[in-house]
């Protein structure tokens, strides 16, 4: 319990956000992850202002340049160019809003529609729940990619289409999450509380039911994130998702695919970009995790 | 008394159907089998039994949770058989509110205090934001609280003050009747006797009247006005707190009255021991349900089913006592 | 030579808030065959001294203490190894929820011929007999035709039963019993705790029983260990505990029991145990004290005659009136 003279709404607020920061900031690679997290992000945001060139911009005489470091580089071009002339450095900066664009836009989409359909089902049960439950199992029943590969070969290629089918994919695990959650709290006293109070249907979800079901739902969107970027990535690198001179990563490294061998810069450094966010972005979902898990409150 | 009674249960049962098995017929769980009573303003009617005896399921009734399969209910003077549920739904509901037992599970962890005493109001009246933030004030200072506590989150409080947060939520509505489900059993002792002391207070001064579910007896005895002993789902004496406690007809009441410890350490007090455990409510003893524990039974206790009689001061439902 | 000898145990966890004095300079002594009840509300630290005994705390906790020793050897130095030889074995601890300390995933069986298994060597199923002898030790009716129940399976009373034998299998020297009863039926808690009684005599075990109702505490226990926000306030045997408490704390948590209510109000104690951040400077208890004077709150409180507070109330008091006896 906390003294104070007085209490403010911002006083609460501050002394909670605090607290997380405390359980958050003991796992080190944990934070690690957030830092770079942040640094990925404020790169696409200024991409236009720090890139060296821009990214579609070929300059025909100096394709294939290896990078600055290998004999043959260039400052100019640090980490070398593609098959078209184009700065494998700017296009990595670029590409870095794409993927953290599609990301987002997947996480939204498929936890908006999967947190909605938990509720509904876990709050209703009877048929209603059996009829979402047996759509969601049938989704997860289909390989991810291959599912994704399917909507978009009848949606059409490009970077959307991607976005939209990998949502599709992603949405039963946000149902089963929220199912389970709903499930949970309102067998609670709170929500018979409020019951008995006279809250309808919708309050109860929304309001009482759905704040309580946020920790693993942040867990799994955070986790999502990092899933969707290598998803985009990899329908990318098939061809099926961002359409070329975009430079999403995968695309990236699809273009390139024939220069594996003799030019393997154009390759690796998209490559290590996907592995380095995925990465620093699970490291922070475990830390999250870790955070907001009460069970593991230490004292 | 020539007032009506507030509340006015007659023979209430409630059963649910529990499915045991895939091929199996479904099994009839009797949770409430005849429970009668009549409960005035400004009094209080505990409820006592242990696990299984369907002081919880009375609760619910009572709160219009669930339906009863059988019997009479009327509270202030509407009997819920005859109205028309919809409408009646929202006039009971500023009539009969609350308290839960557990103070940790009973408030929302995600509301801050003022929005969660703000709810009954938002849900239920049509006053704006100002009035409502008034009523919630005032309320706050009722129960013994300060105005500021309005921003915090419940895990930020003591099991003693979410429990007088839980008795502000249940007021706000100004109800006539308060069902307190084991409202200080997880409190501890210099904490329940603050609540306690609340409770009674906020009685006399508005009137309330009380059914209070509890297994202390101890607190029960200080509380109470009326005693309603239950086991497996049937009432098995009732009657006068003092009546009940200073001379306990039924076996057991007499065995919980014996096993209640006591702050004094004096041990030579006879105790009445009772073999066994409580039987399943899906599988109750024929006859009367206490009978394979009861010390006291002859054969008649297994084929036949006891009737509350009164007997004295007291109701009791035992073949012995007549 | 006492059995269980644990002077000046302090126990600190570290939160986000700071570090938390959970015990405080709280001192234990045990012989064989004693019954001893250490009494106290929330944030007493009555269970957390307990499991710091038997190495039960989170890594976020610091135990520090002048002496913590058990038949002899020193439980501050012992190595995990060590450590586990002793615990199951020679200390055993039951917990309040008997519904969540079993194992849900396997049976009565095999939980109890685990312990045994574990500091007894063999197979688990060379154990059975041993464990049908438990069973009935512990008065479950035909323990034969439970031996294959799960957890789930079993009534509260029953599940507390297994867990009490499960502990006395491998016959302890010492039994911890935290709130064993708290969330039993009353007319159960009455047969657990004379099975825990029984169980004491015939094996000569020393029992602490950890709880914060005062009426069980006055029909089993020998001795009182009264805690009050991490500290000891007061030891005494049960008797003159309960005729002439000592420390202002007893007595008002005494006279709070609805049994010694005047008309309608209880005698309650004014505001709440300090939390972790509102610690009193001077007697912990000296906000909520009526007796309280400028020294209690300016100076923490010595150890004076086996109590802790300045003005320990005066032998022979009149202050608590006893009650009649219930039929």
């Amino acid at each position: 319990m906390t003294p104070s003279t007085t209490t403010t709404s911002f006083s609460v607020r501050s002394q909670q956000w605090r607290e997380f920061w405390f359980y958050f900031s003991v796992n080190k690679t944990a934070v690690a992850g957030l830092v770079f997290l942040i640094g990925v992000v404020l790169m696409a945001i200024l991409a236009d202002v720090i890139s060296p060139h821009s990214p579609t911009e070929q300059y025909r005489e100096f394709a294939e340049i290896p990078p600055a470091w290998m004999e043959g580089g260039q400052m100019r071009f640090f980490l070398g160019t593609d098959y078209a002339g184009r700065d494998m450095l700017s296009r990595i900066i670029h590409g870095a809003r794409l993927s953290l664009i599609a990301g987002c836009i997947v996480v939204l989409m498929s936890a908006s529609i999967g947190v909605l359909l938990g509720l509904v089902a876990g709050f209703r049960g009877g048929w209603v729940e059996t009829i979402i439950m047996r759509i969601m199992d049938t989704i997860m029943a289909v390989p991810g990619l291959l599912m994704a590969l399917v909507l978009v070969a009848v949606l059409g290629p490009g970077l959307l289409n991607a976005m939209v089918a990998i949502a599709i994919t992603y949405t039963p695990s946000f149902v089963r999450l929220t199912r389970a959650s709903t499930m949970t709290e309102l067998n609670k006293d709170y929500v018979t509380a409020s019951k008995v109070a006279g809250a309808g249907p919708m309050r109860l979800m929304f309001i009482s039911i759905l704040p309580n079901c946020m920790a693993p739902l942040i867990v799994q969107g955070t986790l999502s994130f990092s899933t969707a970027i290598l998803d985009t990535a990899a329908l990318g690198f098939l061809g099926m998702g961002a359409q070329a001179p975009l430079p999403e990563w995968g695309t990236l490294i699809a273009e390139n695919r024939d220069l594996m061998l003799s030019a393997p810069w154009t390759v690796t450094f998209p490559g290590i970009a996907i592995l380095l966010a995925v990465l620093a972005i699970n490291l922070m979902g475990d830390g999250l995790r870790d955070a907001l898990d009460p069970k593991l409150k230490r004292s | 008394m020539t007032q009506q009674a507030l509340i006015q249960a007659r023979d209430l049962h409630k059963y649910y159907s529990v499915k045991t098995g895939l091929f199996q017929a479904n099994q009839s769980l009797q949770a409430l089998s005849g429970a009668s009573f009549d409960l005035y303003a400004g009094q209080t009617l505990a409820v006592v039994g242990e696990s299984g005896c369907g002081k919880s399921t009375l609760a619910r009734l009572l709160t219009l949770i669930e339906q009863p399969t059988a019997g009479q209910l009327s509270l202030d003077g509407i009997d819920l058989a005859n109205a028309n549920k919809k409408e009646v739904a929202k006039q009971l509901r500023q009539t009969v509110q609350m308290v839960f037992q557990d103070p940790f599970g009973s408030l929302n962890p995600r509301q801050k205090v003022g929005d969660i005493l703000q709810e009954p109001l938002i849900i239920n009246t049509d006053l704006n934001a100002d009035q409502r933030r008034e009523q919630v004030l005032a309320m706050m200072q009722r129960v013994g609280l300060r105005d500021e506590h309005i921003h915090r989150y419940p895990h930020m409080f003591s099991g003693g003050q979410r429990q007088r947060i839980a008795i502000a939520r249940a007021l706000i509505l100004k109800p006539k009747i308060v069902v307190l489900d084991e409202p200080v059993s997880a409190l501890d002792v210099s904490i329940q006797a603050q609540v306690l002391n609340l409770l009674i207070e906020l009685q006399q001064e508005l009137g309330l009247a009380y059914v209070f579910i509890s297994h202390d007896l101890s607190v029960v005895r200080h509380i109470a006005d009326q005693v309603l002993v239950m086991y497996l789902g049937k009432p098995v004496e009732q009657g006068a707190s003092e009546a009940v406690f200073n001379s306990p007809q039924h076996p057991y009441t007499q065995a919980l009255l014996s096993a209640t410890p006591q702050a004094n350490t004096d041990r030579k007090r006879k105790r009445i021991k009772l073999t066994g455990e409580l039987p399943s409510p899906l599988n109750p003893p024929s006859g009367c349900s206490f009978h394979p524990r009861c010390q006291n039974a002859v054969a008649q206790c297994k084929t036949t089913a006891p009737v509350m009689q009164q007997h004295g001061d007291v109701s009791v439902a035992c073949l012995l006592v007549v | 030579m006492a059995l269980l000898e644990i002077t000046n145990l302090t126990v600190e966890f570290a939160t986000a808030h700071g570090s938390l004095k959970a015990v405080d300079q709280v001192s234990l002594s045990l012989d064989a065959g004693d019954i001893v009840a250490i009494v106290g509300e929330s944030g007493s630290g009555k269970s957390v001294a307990m499991l710091a005994l038997m190495g039960l705390l989170p890594w976020t906790a610091t135990i520090t203490a002048a002496q913590m020793s058990f038949d002899g050897k020193d439980l501050l130095t012992m190595n995990a190894k060590q450590r586990r030889a002793i615990i199951g074995k020679d200390i055993s601890m039951i917990f309040q929820e008997p519904m969540t300390s079993l194992n849900p995933c396997f049976s009565v069986e095999y939980q109890i011929s685990e312990v045994l298994a574990q500091h007894f060597g063999g197979s688990r199923g060379s154990h059975k007999n041993k464990v049908i002898e438990l069973l009935e030790k512990v008065g479950i009716p035909a323990p034969e035709t439970r031996l294959k129940a799960y957890p789930h399976q079993l009534s509260g009373g029953m599940s507390q039963r297994v867990m009490i034998a499960m502990m006395i299998a491998c016959e302890p020297k010492l039994l911890i019993a935290d709130e064993p009863t708290t969330a039993l039926d009353v007319t159960i808690q009455a047969q657990i705790l004379e099975l825990l009684v029984e169980l004491q005599q015939a094996n000569g075990m020393a029992l602490v029983l950890i709880t914060h109702d005062m009426a069980v505490v006055a029909e089993t226990a020998d001795r009182v260990v009264v805690q009050y926000a991490g500290q000891q306030v007061e030891q005494r045997p049960v008797t003159e505990l309960f005729n002439n408490p000592r420390h202002p704390y007893t007595q008002a948590l005494l006279s709070a029991l609805p049994e010694y209510a005047k008309g309608k109000t209880l005698n309650a104690i004014p505001g709440v145990v300090p939390g972790q951040l509102d610690r009193p400077v001077g007697c912990l208890f000296s906000p909520r004290c009526e007796h309280a004077k400028d020294l209690c709150h300016s100076q923490p409180a010595p150890r004076s005659e086996g109590v802790l507070c300045h003005y320990p109330l005066p032998i022979n008091t009149t202050a608590v009136i006893q009650t009649e006896a219930v039929s």
